[in-house]
């Protein structure tokens, strides 16, 4: 029986030793909490995109079919295909093929394309210009428009305003953008007559131009993305409406959107920069089927064109950039929302 | 004399909508009049659910949660101010009269500077510049006994205790220059000990600014000693109303002699205390890296009441965890007969779970919504017993008997009970587990003191009955004289007294219990000028 208890009693004791040894950093985490915060949710950042990149390697190879045999068709000789093979490394061991992958990935380089023995890097620069071009025009039309929507439908809520923009918002997230992309084309493309289509871009176009080219598809995930973010800017400041310390306000005789501008927005930060960043993301990833409906030469229409010939490096090279930009956005996310609680901004 | 407030035939409503009826208004207040002269205080006291709260937000034009004002007048300076409309209002609170929440703690926006806040109104209403305003925040964060007064602003709400937030409130309240200030239980959330420093606060603070003020509590005892008038409510409607010390003294209506004498449990102490059913031996807690109890010793004797008393943060519930093994102890271990208890939960025989039953503060959070009182005083006799259908509906009747409840009540849910009911039914789920000690964690510190005093003497009856053990967790000192045999007194984590009730709320005191029990108000006017100017000779005396 003494046995036992001893041997529990030196494992406390180990504990406290190390306990005692990890010293200095729990005094870090108590000295900077908001540092050791955000050390954390970088380092998770990162080990997340390794582990997509991983995972995205993995896909590709577990694709059926081969680039030689689809390239070369049919009536290939075998030796031609080994050939191909040879050249393109397709001999080698995985393990060896992604880490190679990897690393030049992190010198920026991601290799050369196998259709066009283009460098994917070159291609891809001026195509992620493109979509980001059109995320960024998107992006800077769609947050203030929704936020602002948002919060005069708190203002306004439970009356006429309130319900008109939920049900406008509403209709705009139930259509399918292909829909909504022809609809505008047709009513202001064709009918109208008011902008160009196809909104195709190329390098060295003037600004103004290209903002006219880019209006349509601007327009469409506007309407797309507008819905998700009004609401969410609703619900989470109704949530902070019901605190005491709105009352409080009220009970100091401010005006009501002082009240939900200055009280109850800066208390419902957190849940609207998750979902703005969400759709942010969205407008750089999920821009596929809009600039496919317009013609437009993004990142998108890139992917699409390389899945049907097999293009390897590139759909690696797309899919790992578009799962970049959702982790980075949602990593700046949660960091603004860290920053965004005082509580941890100004420990006690 | 033209008075300041005059409130005449107030009614206010709300909208109920009872199950399977029509929605229809309800009065929350109705008939209610009186005047308030420049300078002055009035009290308004009453239980729950008597409107106090309700009348003083009318001071205001407001109406909480949807309820309405639909009839009299509330005139401010001979104006009606509940027929300026919206704009009209808004210049009126915050600047002519202004509010003072329950909890400070929530009523600060936790994403401002407390500085910034307290000064709002006032710029807002263009009353100060911001210079200005800064500089008597800083004045009155000084009259107020504030830390730091000219830096105390550039802190967030989240960096001070509950006790300054209450008194930065008051500060909130005060900056513009208003002319009545309603303090609504400004002091209720608050420990004992930090309470009688923000009373006394508040009184320094009305009688340098000359403001008047409606002063909102349910504790005759602490409005006695702020209040020049007191009005005592019930459902809505006047009961009396008088001179402070005529309502103390010499109460007319019976329901205010009710109040003024409320407590009216008391238990006899138990001589022999030797027989230990409960021992709690050297006992360590923490919270990760934070220990909440340290070292803590004491024993519950067969039969008795241990009563463990202490502020917020000292560690009280934190030892009903431990007893219940929901937070296994980092030291010491919990003896039950003599027999150590495993430490945590999921280890404890079923028997062990029977025997240490628990009571805790919120009635509502502790039982499930959707379920019936049948099916909640019916989980442990199924449980523990495996009594089913027709026994168990025997027992449940029998219980609900045992604890003075209609058995007709089984049929319903939690929501549709009251608070008082609804702590009785929590006392019968205990008791449906026959076990030999109950954990009480403030039982009665939720509800009114008649409804309270009820509670108590359903316990001590119970006690009598069964036998049973009560670990009794409070804050307040006047329910361990009523109930206690032996007391623990927990301050920061540690017992710094424990014996039986006769030793330990006898002098000599040490320092802490001393200062508790000075600090609990007593039903006089004057009461808190004699303690401080005690509290100050003691100072000048060390």
């Amino acid at each position: 029986m003494a046995e036992p208890r001893k041997g529990r009693a030196s494992g406390i004791g180990g504990i406290v030793t190390a306990r005692i040894s990890g010293g200095p950093v729990r005094s870090l985490r108590a000295r900077y909490p908001l540092l050791v915060l955000l050390g954390q949710r970088i380092a998770l950042s990162a080990g997340l995109l390794l582990a997509v990149s991983l995972m995205i390697f993995l896909g590709v190879e577990a694709l059926p079919g081969d680039f030689a045999q689809t390239y070369l068709g049919q009536s290939a000789t075998p030796q031609a295909v080994a050939n191909i093979r040879a050249e393109l490394g397709l001999d080698q061991p995985a393990v060896s093929r992604y880490l190679d992958w990897l690393g030049g990935v992190l010198r920026g380089d991601f290799g050369q394309s196998w259709a066009s023995r283009l460098s994917v890097s070159d291609q891809i620069a001026g195509r992620l210009g493109n979509t980001l071009f059109l995320a960024f025009c998107a992006a800077i039309v769609a947050v203030p428009l929704a936020v602002g929507l948002g919060m005069l439908s708190v203002l306004y809520r439970d009356r006429f305003a309130d319900r008109f923009i939920n049900v406008l918002s509403l209709g705009a997230i139930s259509l399918p953008e292909f829909f909504v992309g022809y609809l505008l084309i047709l009513v202001f493309g064709i009918q109208l007559g008011w902008v160009s289509f196809p909104s195709t871009v190329y390098a060295g176009m003037p600004f103004g131009a290209r903002l006219q080219a880019v209006a349509l598809p601007v327009a469409t995930l506007v309407l797309v993305v507008l819905a998700h973010m009004m609401r969410m800017t609703r619900a989470a400041i109704l949530n902070v409406m019901s605190q005491a310390y709105i009352e409080t306000a009220e009970l100091k005789g401010l005006s009501a959107m002082r009240i939900i501008a200055h009280h109850a927005a800066p208390n419902a930060l957190a849940p609207i920069i998750n979902v703005v960043a969400l759709n942010l993301a969205y407008l750089v990833v999920g821009v596929v089927v809009v600039e496919v409906v317009f013609v437009y030469p993004g990142m998108g229409q890139y992917m699409v064109d390389a899945v049907s010939v097999r293009d390897m490096p590139v759909v690696q090279a797309c899919g790992l950039i578009f799962a970049s930009v959702y982790i980075v956005l949602n990593m700046v996310a949660d960091i603004l929302g860290i920053l965004a609680n005082p509580r941890l901004r100004h420990p006690r | 004399m033209a008075e300041l407030l005059e409130i005449r035939n107030l009614r206010i409503e709300a909208t109920i909508w009872p199950p399977g009826e029509a929605a229809r208004d309800v009065p929350i207040v109705d008939d209610i009049s009186f005047t308030l002269a420049r300078g002055k205080v009035i009290g308004l006291i009453g239980e729950s659910g008597a409107g106090k709260s309700t009348i003083g937000l009318a001071a205001l034009g407001y109406g909480r949660g949807g309820v309405r004002i639909t009839g009299g007048e509330v005139r401010l300076d001979g104006q009606d101010i509940l027929s300026l409309g919206r704009g009209g209002l808004r210049s009126v609170r915050g600047a002519r009269v202004a509010y003072v929440a329950q909890s400070a703690a929530a009523a600060f926006n936790p994403a401002h500077r407390i500085g910034d806040q307290v000064i709002e109104a006032a710029i807002r209403h263009g009353i100060l510049d911001r210079a200005a305003a800064r500089r008597r925040a800083a004045h009155l964060f000084e009259v107020l006994g504030l830390p730091d007064p000219e830096r105390f602003g550039a802190r967030y709400p989240h960096q001070v205790s509950g006790g300054q937030l209450q008194r930065a409130m008051t500060a909130m309240a005060l900056l513009p220059g208003p002319e009545l200030v309603v303090f609504d239980e400004p002091t209720t959330a608050l420990d004992v000990t930090t309470q009688i420093d923000v009373l006394a606060a508040i009184k320094a603070a009305i009688a340098e600014t000359g403001t008047a003020a409606i002063y909102v509590t349910h504790d005759l005892a602490v409005v006695a000693q702020v209040a020049d008038d007191i009005m005592v409510l019930r459902q809505g409607r006047m009961v009396e109303h008088g001179p402070a010390e005529k309502i103390i003294t010499d109460p007319e209506a019976a329901y205010t002699r009710r109040l003024v004498t409320v407590r009216t449990a008391e238990g006899a102490e138990a001589e022999d205390q030797s027989d230990r059913l409960l021992d709690i031996d050297g006992v360590t807690a923490r919270y990760g890296e934070l220990t909440v109890l340290s070292d803590v010793t004491m024993h519950l004797p067969r039969g008795q009441t241990l009563a463990v008393v202490g502020e917020s943060g000292s560690g009280k519930s934190t030892l009903a965890r431990v007893v219940t093994g929901l937070l296994p102890p980092a030291g010491g271990r919990v003896f039950y007969r003599g027999r150590p208890l495993p430490p945590a939960l999921r280890h404890r025989t079923r028997d062990d779970l029977r025997a240490i039953q628990m009571i805790s503060q919120m009635a509502d959070t502790a039982m499930n919504p959707r379920h019936t009182v049948a099916q909640i005083i019916g989980r442990p006799l199924r449980f523990y017993f495996g009594l089913r259908s027709r026994r168990r509906r025997d027992r449940v009747a029998e219980l609900l008997h045992q604890i003075e409840l209609d058995p007709s009540l089984a049929h319903r849910y939690p929501a549709e009970l009251s608070g008082g009911q609804k702590q009785r039914v929590a006392i019968a789920r205990a008791l449906a587990a026959e076990p030999e000690i109950i954990l009480c964690d403030e039982p009665t510190s939720a509800l009114d003191p008649l409804v309270a005093d009820g509670i108590l003497k359903l316990l001590l009856r119970l006690q009598a009955e069964t036998g049973t053990s009560y670990l009794f967790i409070t804050h307040d000192i006047a329910i361990v004289r009523a109930i206690a045999d032996s007391v623990a007194v927990l301050h920061r984590g540690r017992v710094v007294r424990f014996g039986p009730k006769r030793e330990v709320l006898a002098p000599p005191f040490d320092d802490y219990t001393d200062l508790l029990l000075e600090s609990v108000p007593e039903l006089r006017t004057g009461w808190l000028e004699s303690v401080l100017r005690t509290r100050r000779m003691g100072s000048a005396g060390h």
